[in-house]
């Protein structure tokens, strides 16, 4: 699995990348939506983005956008970690075509617990 | 700071007696960590002389305090996946198609057992408002601890706990905003009733029930204790009801009266015929 880490603050870029290498991902990182978009350009193929909304150049939302408009990258599981916690905000993210939402703080376990509802991480089988 | 071996031994025996929970040899830094909030709030200390004082003049609330304390009310959203996705993919049909035969009320009786703050509970609501009109599930869940049935009862989650396990759509779809927090709404807040009850007594009222979540509750029990909880549920339920237990519980060596149904990746729990009177 390969995760596309898309945050503008470095520090939680490092922090996303250890949550996910920890749960066995590769990864790759962007600093704004139009980086991300330009590492999926080249053909890069990622299983899921974690997305930051505000950021220069292109937000997150607008990254959101323009991955849906796009039907090469349906495979790409979206997932948003961000401050931004209005109920508003959240409904216009799934609108706009995001699969999950985080909202920052988050602990390591809230993000395995995430993925493992989108199907990324497995769920230790019960006894 | 270590504790005197007699706070310890005399915690371990007022927790066992009330609640069932083994707290083993071992277990000191957990009732010192656990109660030195108390003990603080009481103006003490230590732990030490905070429990020589309770065993100096045992008060109720104060006793209940310090079994409340010892719980582990770890949970989280929808915990584990998989039971409740047996919950609205296998167990849901089969109760409707009973129904239609005449053997279930057209309401769904579910009973969250030690469901902690909440989340159980109305995650249960969540999954099964998908399949089911609120009006037609009954849901009662039950705790121990005051303080968590309080916690469920609000509604009220923080963000942190947001983030656990609830998916976004059904957080947007269930909850309004209060404040820094989430609030579950209506009307599957009402689909929910609290209750406090204690498993080591006779099943709370709101039965007989058709399906029981037993999960992550078992595991602080000795063996003994497992039987005489899983007994108790088997008389809590109707003929053919499902039990659906923790990732580290069965049945299965436990209680022979039990058959265990394979569902999807996950199991769930069924009254075996020849004892289903
Ligand atoms: C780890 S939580 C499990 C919560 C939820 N069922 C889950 O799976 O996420 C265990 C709960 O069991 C409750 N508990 C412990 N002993 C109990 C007893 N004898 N009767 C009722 N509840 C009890 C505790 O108060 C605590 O809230
Ligand atoms: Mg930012």
């Amino acid at each position: 699995m390969r995760a596309l880490v898309i945050d503008d603050s470095r520090t939680m870029r490092r922090i996303i990348v250890g949550v996910l290498t920890a749960l066995g991902f590769e990864t790759v990182e962007a600093a704004d939506g139009r980086q991300a978009l330009d590492v999926l350009e080249q053909g890069i193929e990622v299983d899921l983005a974690c997305i930051d909304w505000n950021m220069p150049v292109m937000n997150g939302l607008e990254f959101v956008v323009a991955v849906r408009e796009r039907k090469d990258w349906r495979g790409v599981t979206l997932m948003m970690v961000t401050t931004e916690s209005e109920h508003g905000q959240i409904v216009r993210a799934l609108a706009a075509g995001a699969h999950e939402y985080m909202i920052k703080p988050f602990t390591p376990d809230a993000v395995k617990e995430k993925l493992q509802l989108l199907g990324l991480v497995e769920i230790e089988e019960l006894v | 700071m270590t504790l005197a071996p007699d706070t310890f031994a005399f915690v371990a025996d007022l927790v066992r007696r009330r609640s069932a929970i083994q707290l083993e040899p071992g277990k000191e830094y957990l009732v010192e960590s656990r109660l030195l909030p108390l003990a603080r709030t009481a103006g003490l200390l230590d732990v030490d002389s905070y429990v020589r004082g309770i065993r100096a003049a045992p008060h109720p609330t104060t006793l209940e305090a310090v079994v409340e304390a010892l719980t582990t009310n770890e949970t989280s959203w929808f915990r584990d996946a998989l039971p409740f996705r047996a919950l609205v993919d296998h167990v849901v049909p089969e109760m409707l198609t009973a129904t239609t035969s005449g053997m279930f009320a057209p309401q769904l009786r579910i009973w969250s057992a030690a469901c902690s703050s909440g989340q159980e509970p109305y995650s249960i609501a969540m999954a099964l408002a998908d399949v089911l009109a609120p009006s037609r599930m009954k849901i009662t869940a039950t705790d121990l601890s005051d303080q968590m049935l309080e916690r469920g009862r609000s509604g009220r989650y923080s963000q942190l706990e947001i983030n656990r396990g609830l998916p976004a759509p059904m957080l947007v779809k269930h909850f309004t905003r209060a404040g820094a927090d989430w609030e579950i709404a209506q009307p599957l807040r009402s689909a929910v009733t609290f209750q406090r009850h204690n498993l080591l007594d006779a099943p709370p009222v709101g039965g007989p029930f058709d399906v029981v979540f037993l999960r992550n509750v078992l595991i602080y029990f000795d063996l003994a204790t497992k039987r005489d909880v899983l007994r108790r549920v088997q008389q809590a339920m109707r003929p053919g009801g499902f039990l659906l237990l923790g990732a580290a519980e069965t049945t299965i060596g436990v209680d022979d009266g039990w058959e265990r149904v394979s569902v999807g990746r996950s199991s769930v729990y069924r009254l075996a015929p020849r004892r289903a009177a």
